[in-house]
């Protein structure tokens, strides 16, 4: 059974209604550390749509547990609301003070009705209860900025590993940025879907982007290459950059039985050599 | 119990792997073909998994034993048809299969038998070293 409130804030509240939103909304409106992201409008739509929620939620008595089903109806506007403007490019602290900006003109109507202890204690639970809610459309917040942060990696993941087909049965890997696992595992299914579905007998790893080259890399490497070999494919390794080649002597890495070539021309000329193709620069006319 | 049927073509067998590859399927295939391969005296084998989707330490360990053997015996063994996705769990398993011929195809694979018994035949000093015509 939730506890009682200290004063009947239901009744204070929908007595002067219009009044805390109207005075609430310009609180919002006036306040001037406002980014543009969000229209006047939308801020006075959304506060009614809340404030009237609000309302419903809290004329059922409990204003200490917000995850309550009283509360859900509130709880889904706000994350709503939040999402909404994380992805508008609000800051946090505005969307916050969504809420925030509401405790002023709450608590003017309840110490002015009121005096003495009763008082106190009203503005406490009530300022507790817009705490939560404001601590709420936070988190939201935070979430749909982390989940927008997670599909951008996950894009840029996509986008930095194309598997390129340079000739029949021969495809190219230009590799860019730093080789982690999460990349390296990418590269492999997107390599190695890539050459069953061309049906490829010779794959070249170029990795001229590739800023520096350890251990770990050199592991990664190794293991794309012994994937693609099971798989009965043949891998080139190109663009070794002078300083990365020293690097892989001093590091002492092995890779004796990896066929490796300094640029990626050298490697699409191997390859072709391989499949028995041979070119000649015809003679140019004057 | 399942037994994979291994099939003889001249000097080669033919092994396709479509049943679900369980370890005692498994065992059961290193024994046959060990036998298969003496008793024909085969010179290549050439194993189909296209139809496997899933692979254990277990099953690498057993593939690469199959091939150890049958090198043993004088047989090329030749695997094909690889998954993408084994083949990834076979190398994050850090199973070396070494000694194994690997090709994409079975038409690339029997030519590379070809090649190695061929190759064998007419005295040349490594087949290891030669490398199958990717065209």
């Amino acid at each position: 059974m939730p506890k009682e409130t200290a004063v009947p804030l239901h009744a204070i509240i929908s007595d002067s209604r219009d009044d805390i939103l109207k005075e609430w909304i310009k609180a919002q409106l006036d306040d001037t550390s406002r980014s543009q992201a969000v229209p006047d409008a939308s801020i006075k739509a959304s506060s009614t749509e809340f404030f009237k929620l609000f309302e419903r939620a809290i004329s059922n008595g409990n204003i200490s547990d917000i995850d309550r089903s009283e509360w859900e109806e509130v709880r889904h506007m706000l994350s709503d609301l939040s999402a909404s403007r994380a992805t508008q490019g609000s800051t946090p602290s505005e969307t916050a003070r969504f809420i925030f900006s509401m405790k002023q003109p709450l608590f003017a109507r309840l110490t002015k009705d009121k005096s003495g202890p009763d008082a106190g204690a009203a503005v406490w639970e009530l300022s507790l209860l817009l705490d939560k809610l404001g601590l709420y459309t936070t988190e939201t917040f935070q979430k749909t900025r982390e989940s927008i942060i997670k599909r951008q990696q996950k894009e840029m993941m996509e986008m930095s590993t194309p598997v390129i087909k340079v000739w029949d049965g021969l495809l190219a890997v230009p590799l860019i940025g730093t080789l982690d696992s999460a990349r390296t595992q990418i590269v492999m299914e997107t390599l190695l879907q890539k050459i069953i579905d061309t049906g490829s007998k010779l794959a070249i790893l170029d990795i001229t982007g590739v800023p520096t080259v350890d251990t770990q890399t050199a592991q990664h490497l190794m293991k794309t290459v012994s994937a693609t070999r099971l798989m009965g494919a043949e891998c080139i390794i190109s663009g070794i950059r002078p300083q990365i080649a020293q690097t892989i002597v001093h590091l002492g890495i092995d890779i004796n039985d990896i066929v490796t070539k300094a640029s990626m021309a050298d490697a699409i000329k191997e390859a072709l050599a391989r499949g028995g193709w041979t070119f000649e620069k015809q003679a140019e006319n004057n | 119990m399942d037994r994979i049927p291994i099939l003889k073509i001249g000097e080669t067998l033919l092994v396709t792997i479509q049943v679900d590859f369980h370890d005692r399927v498994a065992l059961a295939l290193l024994e046959d073909l060990s036998e298969k391969i003496v008793n024909f005296s085969s010179k290549g084998l050439l194993i189909d998994i296209s139809a496997l989707e899933m692979v254990d330490s277990f099953m690498g360990r057993i593939l690469g034993n199959i091939a150890k053997t049958s090198r043993l015996l004088d047989c090329h063994c030749v695997l094909v048809g690889m998954q993408p996705a084994i083949a990834i769990t076979i190398t994050e398993l850090g199973i070396t299969l070494s000694g194994i011929h690997t090709a994409l195809t079975a038409e690339d694979g029997l030519a590379l038998l070809n090649k190695l018994v061929n190759a064998k035949k007419n005295g040349k000093p490594s087949a290891k070293k030669q490398e199958a015509k990717w065209r």
